[in-house]
């Protein structure tokens, strides 16, 4: 599936420029401690996180993430949105928690 | 010079301390010690800071009002400040965003508040123990107008800490000096994170207990002993 399959769910919201939408999700992670995140989350992964500092966009840059997912509407720094636009990074925001992201996931085929 | 250093004391004002923790107790143990300058850093609060200063007052030691800030992303910052009133400054903007909830000290313990005597004036009812809503960069901008100065606390922890929590250190954020904890080996934990070695690095207890202050085993240099040059040495 396509970032672009979720965003066009109601409930998931792009907070980036759509050129990076056509990106493949081929699995998911959920962690907030970047550290961990750095050493685990695999490439194409849409990673689900309640950081919205700016060293996120890093880590996804560097993992080649496929997308970030905030859950619980949480506000996310314009700082953090216009880098990732310059890094091609996703940012989607919803108000689910972390399993509902997960069971709309399962349900598009991950 | 060099002198003695610990920047890192918590008194019985933090849910974890000791309630042994007191201004007296803290003081004179570092004068003991032969500690030539502490910081006083109690979790997101700097209530005890005045007392401990008073107690210091006639005595060869420099006491730093200071705080252990939690951020929004639960990084641990120590942050020190020049006087105490830019301490209680920074702390009316800490209490606003504090969570609206009530220690428990069933389960976190006591916040005891003293006064130079150390006798217990009151308890905070705050839960200290919270994030305070406030991100990184936005500690780094209100303490910088403060003349104050941030420092990464215990970053070779795997919790509570800038590069557990946020994988590395921002490119963003002035930062010259970051802590290490008591039982951290500088060398090995500098080889293991070789991007590490343009900061300064600053040894502390993080003293929940007396017993847990440094003796004179963690330096800096400065070209006098006094605040200013400290903070000149930090920043």
């Amino acid at each position: 599936m396509k970032v672009n399959d979720l965003i066009k769910k109601e409930n998931f919201k792009l907070l980036t420029d759509n050129q990076t939408i056509s990106k493949e999700i081929k699995g998911v992670y959920c962690c907030d401690l970047l550290s961990w995140v750095m050493a685990n989350a695999k490439a194409g992964d849409a990673w689900i996180t309640v950081q919205t500092h700016m060293n996120i966009v890093a880590v996804a840059s560097l993992l080649e993430i496929s997308c970030i997912i905030i859950p619980e509407s949480i506000d996310v720094d314009m700082d953090t949105i216009n880098k990732a636009n310059e890094e091609n990074i996703p940012i989607i925001s919803t108000d689910l928690n972390s399993y509902g992201i997960f069971c709309i996931l399962h349900d598009l085929g991950l | 010079m060099k002198i003695a250093i610990d920047f890192h004391i918590h008194t019985a004002l933090s849910p974890c301390a000791d309630e042994d923790m007191t201004p007296n107790n803290i003081v004179n143990m570092s004068v003991l010690k032969g500690l030539d300058a502490i910081a006083i850093t109690d979790h997101n609060s700097v209530e005890n800071c005045k007392a401990c200063m008073q107690v210091a007052q006639n005595k060869d030691i420099i006491i730093i009002p200071g705080i252990e800030l939690q951020t929004k992303e639960e990084v641990h910052l120590i942050c020190l400040f020049k006087d105490i009133e830019s301490a209680i400054i920074f702390q009316k903007l800490v209490y606003n965003k504090l969570p609206n909830k009530e220690n428990i000290p069933e389960i976190f313990g006591r916040q005891l508040l003293f006064d130079a005597q150390d006798r217990i004036i009151s308890e905070n009812n705050k839960m200290l123990i919270a994030s305070v809503n406030i991100t990184l960069n936005e500690v780094f901008y209100e303490i910088n107008k403060l003349n104050g100065i941030v420092i990464p606390a215990h970053i070779d922890r795997s919790s509570y800490s800038l590069i557990g929590n946020l994988g590395f250190i921002p490119n963003e954020l002035q930062i010259r000096t970051l802590e290490v904890s008591k039982n951290c080996n500088i060398n090995k934990f500098l080889e293991k994170h070789k991007n590490l070695n343009k900061y300064q690095i600053i040894q502390s207890s993080d003293a929940h207990y007396l017993w847990d202050i440094l003796e004179r085993e963690s330096y800096i240099e400065v070209a006098t002993k006094n605040i200013d040059s400290i903070f000149e040495a930090l920043k």
